[in-house]
Order: C-alpha cells, then sequence, then structure tokens
C-alpha cells in the first residue's frame, strides 16, 4: 500500500468514526450551554439509532439512495421526543440532571431492543436496506494531492458534520439567540432580570442536544454498523461527551475532539496497514478510545472551564 | 424642589411568604430628582420591596403607582419599560462576557439576529462618556475591578432607558475611593433628572448624598424623614427600635493571670513564606486584646494557628497552661477555645443543615447530646431552643436551615454555640463584618460580657473603630510581626494608622503628639 492510498484510508476511516461524535458533541454544547448536563445522549443516540434503523428498512425502496439522509432527519426526531423528557424533569420538575440522564440511558437501549424484538423477531434489526458507504465530496476531490486524501471516498455525514459545526460557532457567538443560551448557562437571573425567559432557553439547548444526538445515532446505525443491536451504540454518547469537554464547550473545540476520537477509533481498524503499530494487538487498540476518554476526562475536566451555572436547577422567584 | 411629584408610590404593600411577612403595609414615595434612601437592618425587607419594585417578586397585596399611574410589575421586563432600573448587591453580571455584551443582553443591537458588536460598543461608550462613568466595552468583566463592574451594572440600567435607579447596598463590596467615586455618580444622575433609591443600613452614606430616608424595621415602614434634619443617632434608633449607643459601654478592665501564652511563633503560608514571624503574646484572663491590621499582613494565619486550623512550624502555645502547639482543632477546642471565624458562612456554619445541628456542632459527640454513638435528638433540639432565646437569634424555627438566616442572626447563633461551652479564651475574627448597627451593638456587648466573666477574648478586626472600642490592648500587626503593643484609651485612630502602615512606635508616637490637642478632640467629635 502506498502511502497516498494509506493517508486517504486513514483520513477517510477517521472521519467515518468521527461522524456521529461530531453531531452528538455538538448537541452536548448547546444543551450545557444553556447550563443543563445531558449524560442522557448515550440514551438519545441509541434511539436515534433505532429509529434510523426501521425507518431505513421502511422506507428504503421508496427514498433509494436518499434513505439514510432521510434516515437522519427520523433519529433527530425521536432525539427531539426523548431530550424533552430530560427538559421536563430537569427544567420544570427540578429533578437532578445526572439522574434523568441516567434514567434516559437506562431506558433508551431497553426500549429499543424490545421494541426490535417486537419488530423484527430477534435483537438486531439484520443489515439495513441502504447505507452511507463512501462518496467522493462534490469537486473538492478533484484538487491534486489533498484532494483524494481528504475529500476522495470518504465519508458524507462527516463532511456535513464539519459544516453543521461552523454553523453552530456562528450560531453560538455570532447571534442573539447563542448570547442568550450562553447567558442562561453562565448566570441564570442576570437573565432573568434582563427580560430573558430562562426556561425557554434551557429548553431550546435541550432539545437541539436531542436533534443532534438523536443524528449522531441515525449515523452511528447507517454509516458504520449498517443494522441497529444493542451493541450499535455502545459508550458513543459518552465518548461524545468527552469530546464536549475536551473541546471547552465550543462547537469549533468538540468537532476537533470528535475527529481526534474517530482517529483513535480507526486505528483498530486500519492499524494492520501502518507499520510501527501493527504489531500491537488490536484488543488495545480497541480499548484506546474509552481510555482516552477517561485520562482526558480526569485530566481534563478540571481545568476546562464549564458553564458556570451548569447543572444547577434554576427557580423562578415568584 | 419642594412641589415636585412622585415618581413612585408604593401604598400599603405586604409581601408574604409563607407565614412569614416580609413586607407589611409599606408606604413609600420618591419624588422626581431626589435619592431616597431606605434603611432598616438586614433582614428588615428592603430587598424584598424593591424586588416588588422591579418585577422579581409580586405583592401580596397593595398599590404600585409610577408617576401616577396605578401599575402591575409583573416581571423584570415590565420595570424595564416602566423605566425602572436596579443594581443589584451580588451583581447580576456574565462573568465571560465584554461589558457591551453584558450591557444589551435582552436588548441587542442586531441585524436579522446576528450580534453588531460594534453598534453595542459604540453605544456604550457614548453612554458611558455621558453619565461619566468610564468602562472599557470591550473588556471582559472577570478581568475588571469591582468598581468597574458596578459602572457596567449602572449602565446596564441607562441602557435600557432606566429614569428610576435602585442601588442595592452599593458600597459593600467597594473600597473606600470607590465608593467616594460612586456618591460623586449618585450625584451626577440625579442632576440629570434621573431619581435614586439607595438602599442601606451605613448612616454615614445616607448623611452624605441623600434628601429623603424611610426607615424600614421589621417589615413594616417607620417613618420618612429629611436626612439635612435628622441626626446619625436618630436615625439609628428608629432603625433599630430602641436607642442604640455606638459607644460600647464597659467597666475598666480587671486583667488577671494570663490564659494564652504565644512564644516565638513562626507560621508559614500556603506558598512556603513566614506569614507570622517570631511573635511571642499574653492574653490575659479579664482582658480584650484587640488585633489590629491591614488585611494580610499575618493576623488570619496568627488566629488559625492558635485555633489548630494551620500547622505550627516553629514556637509554642500554650492556652490554660497546657501545650496546644499543633493539637487537633478538636483537641484544642476542648481544652477551652472558643472560635467565631472570619468567613462566618464558610467556616462558621453549615449553611444547608438545620440551626439545631449547627448550634451543636462543637458538642454533638459528647453527653447527653449523643448516646452510645446515636444522636439524642431531643436533647439537640433543646439545647438550641434555649439558646435561640437566651441569644435573641431570630428565626422561623430551629429547624430551619442555617442559610435562611439574616447575617447578624447567623453570627449570634455561632456566637451562641461558641459562648455556651464556657471557654477560658475566645477568638472573635471579623464578627461584625456586614453587620448592621444593632447586631454590631449586641455583638460587642456579648464580647465585652465574656471578659467581664473573667475569660479571654482576642478581636481581631479591620475595622479600627471596632478595635478601639472593645479592646482593652490593641496589638498592631505589620508583615507579620507585632510592631506594637498600646492600650486603647491611651491612643487614637491617628497612631493606630501610622502603625499599621508600618512606622516605627516611636515615630508613631512622636507624629501623634505634635498635634495630639487637636487630634483627639476631632476623634472624640466625630462619635
Amino acid at each position: 500500500m502506498n502511502l497516498e492510498s494509506l493517508l486517504q484510508l486513514i483520513v477517510s476511516s477517521s472521519l467515518t468514526y468521527a461522524a456521529p461524535l461530531i453531531f452528538t458533541a455538538l448537541g452536548g454544547t448547546f444543551s450545557e450551554r444553556s447550563g443543563v448536563v445531558n449524560i442522557g445522549l448515550e440514551g438519545i443516540m441509541v434511539m436515534g439509532a433505532f429509529m434510523s434503523a426501521v425507518f431505513n428498512l421502511t422506507f428504503f425502496e421508496t427514498f433509494g439512495q436518499m434513505t439514510p439522509w432521510l434516515g437522519l432527519l427520523a433519529g433527530g426526531l425521536i432525539g427531539v421526543l426523548f431530550s424533552l423528557i430530560h427538559a421536563v424533569a430537569t427544567i420544570n420538575l427540578r429533578a437532578d440532571h445526572i439522574i434523568s440522564g441516567t434514567v434516559i440511558n437506562l431506558a433508551a437501549p431497553a426500549l429499543a431492543v424490545f421494541l426490535t424484538r417486537a419488530i423484527y423477531g430477534a435483537a438486531q434489526t439484520g443489515p439495513l436496506g441502504r447505507s452511507f458507504g463512501r462518496s467522493n465530496i462534490f469537486l473538492l476531490h478533484r484538487i491534486p494531492v489533498i484532494g483524494p486524501i481528504f475529500f476522495g471516498n470518504t465519508s458524507g455525514p462527516a463532511y456535513l458534520g464539519i459544516l453543521v459545526a461552523i454553523l453552530c460557532w456562528i450560531v453560538l457567538y455570532k447571534t442573539r439567540f447563542g448570547l442568550r443560551l450562553r447567558s442562561v448557562g453562565e448566570h441564570p437571573h442576570a437573565a432573568e432580570t434582563l427580560g430573558i425567559n430562562v426556561y425557554l432557553m434551557k429548553y431550546s439547548g435541550v432539545m437541539i442536544s436531542g436533534l443532534l444526538g438523536g443524528i449522531g445515532g441515525a449515523i452511528q446505525a447507517q454509516a458504520i454498523h449498517n443494522e441497529f443491536g444493542i451493541l450499535t451504540v455502545a459508550g458513543q454518547g459518552f465518548i461524545a461527551m468527552a469530546a464536549m469537554i475536551f473541546g471547552k464547550w465550543n462547537p469549533l473545540g468538540a468537532m476537533g475532539a470528535a475527529i481526534f476520537f474517530g482517529f483513535a477509533h480507526s486505528l483498530a481498524r486500519v492499524g494492520n496497514y501502518i507499520p510501527i503499530i501493527q504489531d500491537i494487538p488490536s484488543v488495545w487498540l480497541k480499548v484506546l478510545p474509552y481510555l482516552l476518554t477517561i485520562v482526558i476526562l480526569v485530566g481534563v475536566v478540571g481545568r476546562s472551564e464549564a458553564p458556570k451555572d451548569l447543572g444547577n436547577t434554576y427557580v423562578k422567584s415568584k | 424642589m419642594a412641589q415636585t411629584a412622585n415618581v413612585i408610590e408604593m401604598i400599603g404593600i405586604t409581601k408574604e411568604f409563607g407565614t412569614f411577612r416580609a413586607n407589611d403595609d409599606v408606604h413609600l414615595d420618591v419624588k422626581k430628582g431626589e435619592i431616597h434612601a431606605l434603611l432598616g437592618e438586614n433582614g428588615a425587607g428592603k430587598s424584598t420591596l424593591m424586588n416588588i419594585l422591579s418585577g422579581l417578586l409580586e405583592p401580596t397585596s397593595g398599590t404600585i403607582k409610577v408617576n401616577g399611574q396605578e401599575v402591575q410589575i409583573s416581571s423584570p421586563d415590565v420595570a424595564n419599560k416602566l423605566g425602572i432600573g436596579m443594581v443589584h448587591q451580588h451583581f447580576m453580571l456574565v462573568d465571560k462576557f465584554t461589558v457591551a455584551e453584558n450591557i444589551m443582553l435582552g436588548k441587542e443591537k442586531h441585524r436579522f439576529g446576528f450580534i453588531d458588536a460594534k453598534e453595542a460598543e459604540k453605544d456604550v461608550q457614548e453612554l458611558s462618556d455621558r453619565y461619566g462613568l468610564k468602562v472599557d466595552p470591550k473588556a471582559e468583566i472577570a478581568s475588571i475591578t469591582v468598581g468597574m463592574q458596578q459602572r457596567a451594572e449602572i449602565l446596564k440600567t441607562l441602557y435600557r432607558g432606566a429614569d428610576i435607579l435602585i442601588f442595592d447596598e452599593p458600597t459593600g463590596v467597594l473600597t473606600p475611593q470607590e465608593i467616594d467615586e460612586l456618591m460623586g455618580i449618585m450625584k451626577a444622575l440625579v442632576k440629570e433628572g434621573k431619581s435614586i433609591i439607595l438602599i442601606t443600613h451605613k448612616l454615614d452614606e445616607i448623611k452624605a448624598v441623600a434628601d429623603r430616608c424611610t426607615v424600614i424595621r421589621r417589615g413594616k415602614s417607620i417613618d420618612t424623614v429629611e436626612v439635612a434634619t435628622t441626626s446619625q443617632q436618630e436615625l439609628a434608633d428608629m432603625m433599630v427600635g430602641r436607642s442604640v449607643s455606638f459607644k460600647v459601654d464597659k467597666k475598666p478592665a480587671n486583667p488577671q493571670e494570663p490564659v494564652l501564652v504565644i512564644k516565638d511563633l513562626v507560621v508559614k503560608e500556603a506558598r512556603g513564606f513566614d506569614a507570622v514571624k517570631k511573635i511571642s503574646l499574653e492574653v490575659k484572663a479579664g482582658e480584650v486584646l484587640g488585633i489590629a491590621g491591614v488585611d494580610g499582613n499575618g493576623q488570619s494565619e496568627l488566629i488559625q494557628a492558635i485555633t489548630g486550623l494551620t500547622k505550627v512550624d516553629s514556637g509554642t502555645i500554650t492556652l490554660d497552661g497546657k501545650d496546644i502547639t499543633n493539637l487537633k482543632p478538636r483537641h484544642i477546642t476542648e481544652t477551652g477555645l472558643g472560635h467565631i471565624p472570619e468567613d462566618r458562612q464558610k467556616y462558621g456554619l453549615i449553611l444547608p443543615m438545620r440551626l439545631e445541628e449547627n448550634i451543636s456542632l462543637q458538642t454533638y459527640y459528647q453527653k447527653p447530646y449523643s448516646k452510645n454513638g446515636f444522636l439524642q435528638h431531643d436533647k439537640v433540639k433543646e439545647q438550641a431552643k434555649r439558646l435561640i432565646k437566651e441569644f435573641d437569634v431570630r428565626t422561623q424555627s430551629e429547624e430551619s436551615p442555617a442559610a435562611a438566616l439574616s447575617g447578624g442572626n447567623q453570627q449570634k447563633a455561632i456566637i451562641a454555640r461558641e459562648i455556651d461551652r464556657n471557654p477560658s479564651l475566645l477568638i472573635a475574627a471579623q464578627p461584625t463584618r456586614g453587620l448592621d448597627v444593632g447586631a454590631i451593638e449586641y455583638i460587642h456587648k456579648r464580647l465585652v460580657e465574656q471578659r467581664d466573666n473573667g475569660k479571654g477574648v482576642i478581636l481581631m478586626s479591620y475595622e479600627l473603630d471596632e478595635v478601639m472600642n472593645v479592646s482593652d490592648r490593641i496589638a498592631v500587626m505589620y508583615d507579620g510581626n507585632i510592631i506594637a503593643i498600646v492600650n486603647a484609651n491611651e491612643t487614637n485612630e491617628k497612631e493606630l494608622g501610622l502603625l499599621m502602615a508600618g512606622v516605627s512606635p516611636e515615630k508613631a508616637h512622636e507624629e501623634v503628639k505634635k498635634e495630639t490637642g487637636k487630634e483627639s478632640e476631632s476623634f472624640v467629635e466625630s462619635k
């Protein structure tokens, strides 16, 4: 294998694994910027993955190649619905954010597998109708040398994710909505005295996280596993949260961290072709992303700048 | 300005929280272009009243008129539209945002939802120039001084077109220079046609800027008076509801054997420097020893070493004849030490826990409050009830969380807990910080009472008045040393001030001698 095709393989493989993490980490960023901890992202991803698989298997004959893209919407929608549970529990009912998120993480896989069994008679859905596969990015792949490496035969959803990350950054830092959302995560009382609807902002943050987390799950099912089963998501939601923290609650940082985690994931797949790490047993490479997650959460969290009012319940004065 | 219209009229305002009446039939009227002070003790209901006016709380009953029109202020937004703006005691600013972002938040300059930062910064700069409130619109809040943060907070209300500004205890966090500046700003604002309500419990501030003053006591409005024709003493008496004395009433001390003997004490601070440098000191039974000094000259470390909260590097501390150097805090406490810590909310109380549990913190493990490792709740409650009564701690019940009490009552609870054990030495660090005249008077009385009962008392304070009023002897600390020990009745503010600045005792004495007559006279007059 020559250098160019090796690089091409590493890049495309990293991006493929990164795509679901990018979306979910962006989702987490919105939720936490509004002050709500959303460890329920794992469960939301599971529901997104499940829903997209069902959609994919039901409609692939109708929609053909468009199916997985539309499947993202299906996953995103169920994510929004599921995130509403978290929003109601934490914002209105003043539940502890971690407890509510844990409930979602416990309930989602149970519900999804139960429904999978009910519909398909097995714990997995079996292969999907249409998956994302690999594609060239329009025109860009024709650029000499870097074109094929970065944009040829690669992951479409990852590039969508990069675009969405830039969009999220603009929304958070350049718009009125973003300023208000961040103010609520930092100092909700100040926001309230200035006439900002704190609850509305928190709902927005959590629901956007549901949408993006659901899309993340849908990509996981349709681009990586090509089916839905209990092992489809397996901790990706937590890794996405680590990416969000590593990225300092900044959409672009979260995206970069997600790609880094995607690279760590891909080593298990492409490690065989890379001379130096060829000899490392693949089990270690598979463990690597999870290990990195722990190291980063322990090492970075303390120094990272979380939104100031993160995890507190806001009680309106009466 | 005899016949100016009222911009604000609050008529018969009552606000109930459960069964507790925070405001009870309160009346307040504010004229256009005046600075109207709202005076009351901590927890008297001033903030509640102002939160009602600014739309954060809704009154249980009563009417509010703004410019003669009856209004319902159901949210801060409505208050904004009526031209009412509040400068909060704890600034309502987002640390990570810039000054301009904080000011425009909720009323952003934008084009199709996109923030126009340049335009906002320009607007803020214009406002800042117009009212002489110097700020840097682009600076992040976390990186600017408290004074500038407050100016940003004031600009926030002006940006929203406020004509009536409420200042909630604005000087608590400011340096003396910043306070002077703020007073100037307030006068300038009134000249521009704004009206100001100043919430405070500091009498000298009212005397300095206010035109009229409404006094609130225990949720009720007592009276509204012209400041120019009312003395500080009258204001204080109205606020507390009885005659208050600024001067501590005490008999001459009757010092006996030393209870605390410190020899060559060295304490290192966190970074390894000597914070206390070979100090030797005695505190006798039956005297109050004051420790004066500018913040950060080793006073805190000295007290932490005596109480066992910090390791002693070298030297010895003897309490009641027992060596307590580097013993565990509980051991020292049991030897006979009471400690009123500098930061009552951090070290004195466990805020979310019940008042009765807080009162029991030093004794819960002893009989009769514990039996075989089990807490005896009835005994704990009994003790709490007795002390609450004896020390006049005002609380809804002994089961309320400590956080629900006002600062003065929190402090009373701590004092009750510490004095009740009858320690031979009581250390009070900054015991009256942030408290109002009534509470201060009470606490000083208790400290002197301990002394008269033949106990030793250490009073550490940054307030010169306090140290001079309560102490019998005063040790002045400078740069980790005790630079001088003087008798309280033989010194004055000037001498102490010079000593605190590190001037040698001989020189300080000389300086003061030069103008003794004049000095002591003006000193008496200011009381």
